[in-house]
């Protein structure tokens, strides 16, 4: 009996509460840091088997600039947040007004590197931490890592924790958009992950009174 | 001609004229096994080192190296390949992060590459090459009628080994 058989609908669209709570305050603290408006919002949780992350996670050749957190305490977890290789360029020129930064080819400007991962943190911690205020539970991420690379190695990455217990992932993913106040459009700038440890959920459900073991 | 695609944790095989591809390998490392002669050919894509690592009893074989290998051998010989025909070409396991953490999972890149090589001698497959290691995601295509193996990099472009 794997984890993921355990999981009902309801499950998920708990966690799909909690991942938006997390992304509204990721979202204030990175409108904050750019200027401009962002949002975040959860389109859903979906279990995806390991086989189908490339179609769930869109095309297999993206390049994107990736950072890593470790989440360490009660649920442990992995944590990324993605962001396209323009829009990463885009976002770390508006923050540190130097328009040569460019992650479009190596050798990587270390300043912007550097800014980049600080974003990350900045996003990622403000999302863990109404996660773990809403929740009760203590967590706590490992300083950032960054990489820039194919978006499909990334992710791999970060499911082998969960590859040991079972063939799937349960993907919280959170759309990043930008409103543009010209013409009222949005426009997807970039994903936000978070891949909880199997043995994470039913800590997770656990502390938001939620049963697993419930059948009805 | 058709490119077959393999996912993650996943094992396909393919014959001339067609290709076989698989996307994004980081610490994964994708495995082909092919027998020139009747041009086929096997690719895996793996995860984890070792069979033993699995938590529960039910294993997905093409997730392990040592299972992937024995299924990829099962399949060529069925397909009437001879054991001393059999050749394998390896590539990935790289290490994404540079991550200053004691997470043995972090880690496994060089473990998986190990493993497989490690499976691919206990079966006496020959390693003809291989392009492991390194920081940087890999996306590997074979031909089973030439039996070259592209590989392509976000850093460094493409290659061919």
């Amino acid at each position: 009996m794997t984890f993921v058989n355990e999981i009902h609908p309801d499950h998920l669209d708990i966690l799909k509460e909690v991942g938006n709570i997390g992304a509204g305050h990721a979202a204030t603290a990175l409108s904050v840091l750019l200027d401009s408006v962002i949002d975040m919002k959860v389109p859903a949780v979906k279990i995806v088997p390991f086989q189908d992350i490339y179609e769930t996670v869109g095309g297999t050749d993206v390049i994107v600039a990736a950072i890593f957190l470790r989440i360490q305490g009660d649920a442990p977890g992995n944590m990324f947040f993605m962001l396209p290789i323009k829009e990463a360029s885009k976002f770390i020129q508006q923050l540190t007004g130097d328009k040569t930064i460019d992650f479009e080819c190596p050798p990587y400007n270390e300043m912007g590197l550097s800014a980049l991962c600080e974003m990350g943190n900045i996003v990622a911690g403000s999302y863990l931490s109404a996660f773990s205020d809403f929740t009760s539970l203590h967590l706590h991420p490992t300083p950032p890592a960054i990489a820039i690379d194919m978006m499909v190695a990334i992710l791999g990455d970060g499911l082998l924790e969960i590859s040991q217990a079972g063939d799937y992932a349960i993907l919280i993913d959170t759309e990043i958009t930008e409103r543009n106040d010209l013409n009222a459009t949005t426009e997807t700038k970039g994903h936000f992950f978070l891949l909880p440890d199997p043995d994470s959920f039913e800590k997770i459900f656990q502390s938001l009174g939620v049963n697993v073991n419930d059948n009805s | 001609m058709i490119i077959v695609k393999v996912g993650m944790a996943d094992v396909k095989y393919a014959s001339s004229p067609d290709r076989i591809r698989t996307s994004g390998l980081g610490s994964c490392v994708g495995i082909i096994i092919y027998d020139q002669y009747i041009e086929e050919c096997g690719l895996a894509h793996i995860m984890l080192p070792e069979s033993t690592l699995a938590r529960n009893g039910q294993i997905q074989r093409a997730k392990y190296a040592d299972t992937a290998v024995e299924d990829l051998l099962q399949y060529m010989v069925q397909k009437g390949s001879k054991a001393n025909r059999l050749k394998a070409k390896i590539a990935g396991g790289a290490q994404m992060f540079s991550f200053s953490t004691n997470n043995e999972m972090m880690r496994i890149g060089p473990r998986n590459v190990e493993a497989v090589k490690n499976a691919l001698q206990k079966h006496k497959v020959s390693l003809i090459s291989e392009d492991v290691g390194g920081n940087n995601g890999r996306t590997i295509e074979f031909d089973p009628s030439t039996g070259k193996l592209e590989i392509r990099t976000v850093k460094q472009g493409i290659k061919e080994i």
